[in-house]
């Protein structure tokens, strides 16, 4: 048995299409179309209390709550948490650009929101997962035509082999023009759901 | 002054997204940053954008802020006396 076939798939999240699913379980449903509206619906049925979620983009929301939805079952360290973080999409950050764009087009209506430019970046919203769960291990934001569980797979095994890291928050993470989709999962050295290419496909498609 | 102070509050709490706060929940002189609104420096910077935009005032020097925005009866104040707009 080779060593990465001991890696496991311990818990994974979902939020598209108006669901939140958690292993698998439906937590929260919701028709509204109105991304801003639907996650804000989301957050507060799940309890959320962390002021900041609602200064982040559409991205970052995105992330941090299934994110936080994933780890808060997970019993973590107050003090700090050896998960790295491994994400990927196919927008980057372009919904937040277009409005950084926007504030800046008109020379004489220049008013270009520092609020707004912090977030012109896809892994920004790495950090913000990192604040809140004290996280201080590596993280990579990958820019994927389409989700690439070969690549998710390749390299959260090469960072639990070289113990870069306790476990790995790994997935798609893509917002663009009101279209959404969050697809974490997290893998460990322990659990009963094997760390496979498959199984993350499998995970994914259903 | 009462209508300035009234629209700083409406346009602080749009303009940095404070979820669950209402202008009746922020005193003329709360502080608006640290044990008061919580404001971090990114909100700062948007308060100096939002004095620009909306009052024509152009602070040179971002530590101005730190007195200006003390609070929003001191920000009223110093609008009322400065604006251009």
């Amino acid at each position: 048995m080779k060593k990465e076939d001991n890696f496991y798939i311990t818990s994974y999240c979902s939020i598209a299409k108006g669901k939140l699913h958690l292993n698998g379980e439906l937590l929260y449903e919701n028709d509204n179309s109105d991304f801003k509206e639907f996650i804000k619906e989301v957050y507060k049925q799940q309890g959320g209390k962390y002021a900041k979620f609602f200064k982040m983009d559409n991205l970052s929301k995105l992330a941090f709550l299934a994110s936080d939805v994933l780890l808060m079952n997970e019993n973590l360290n107050s003090e700090e948490n050896d998960i790295a973080i491994v994400f990927s999409n196919n927008a980057s950050s372009l919904d937040t650009d277009r409005k950084h764009q926007k504030s800046i087009q008109n020379k004489d209506n220049y008013y270009p929101s520092p609020a707004v430019f912090v977030y012109t970046l896809p892994n920004i919203c790495i950090g913000e997962i990192s604040i809140k769960h004290k996280l201080y291990s590596e993280n990579s934001f990958f820019i994927f035509d389409t989700f690439n569980a070969e690549k998710l797979h390749a390299y959260a095994n090469s960072l639990l082999l070289n113990n870069k890291a306790e476990q790995v928050l790994c997935g798609w993470v893509n917002y663009d023009e009101d279209t959404y989709e969050a697809f974490l999962y997290l893998v460990s050295k322990k659990g009963t759901k094997t760390h496979s290419i498959k199984e993350i496909i499998t995970l994914y498609t259903t | 002054m009462d209508a300035l102070k009234q629209e700083l509050k409406e346009n602080i709490i749009e303009q940095l997204n404070l979820e669950d706060v209402s202008v009746d929940e922020i005193g003329d002189n709360d502080p608006l940053f640290g044990d008061g609104l919580g404001l971090d420096s990114i909100d700062a910077l948007e308060l100096i954008v939002m004095l620009d935009k909306d009052y024509g005032i152009k602070l040179t020097d971002p530590k101005e802020g730190k007195a200006i925005f003390e609070s929003v009866e001191v920000m009223a104040n110093y609008i009322a006396a400065n604006r251009t707009k």
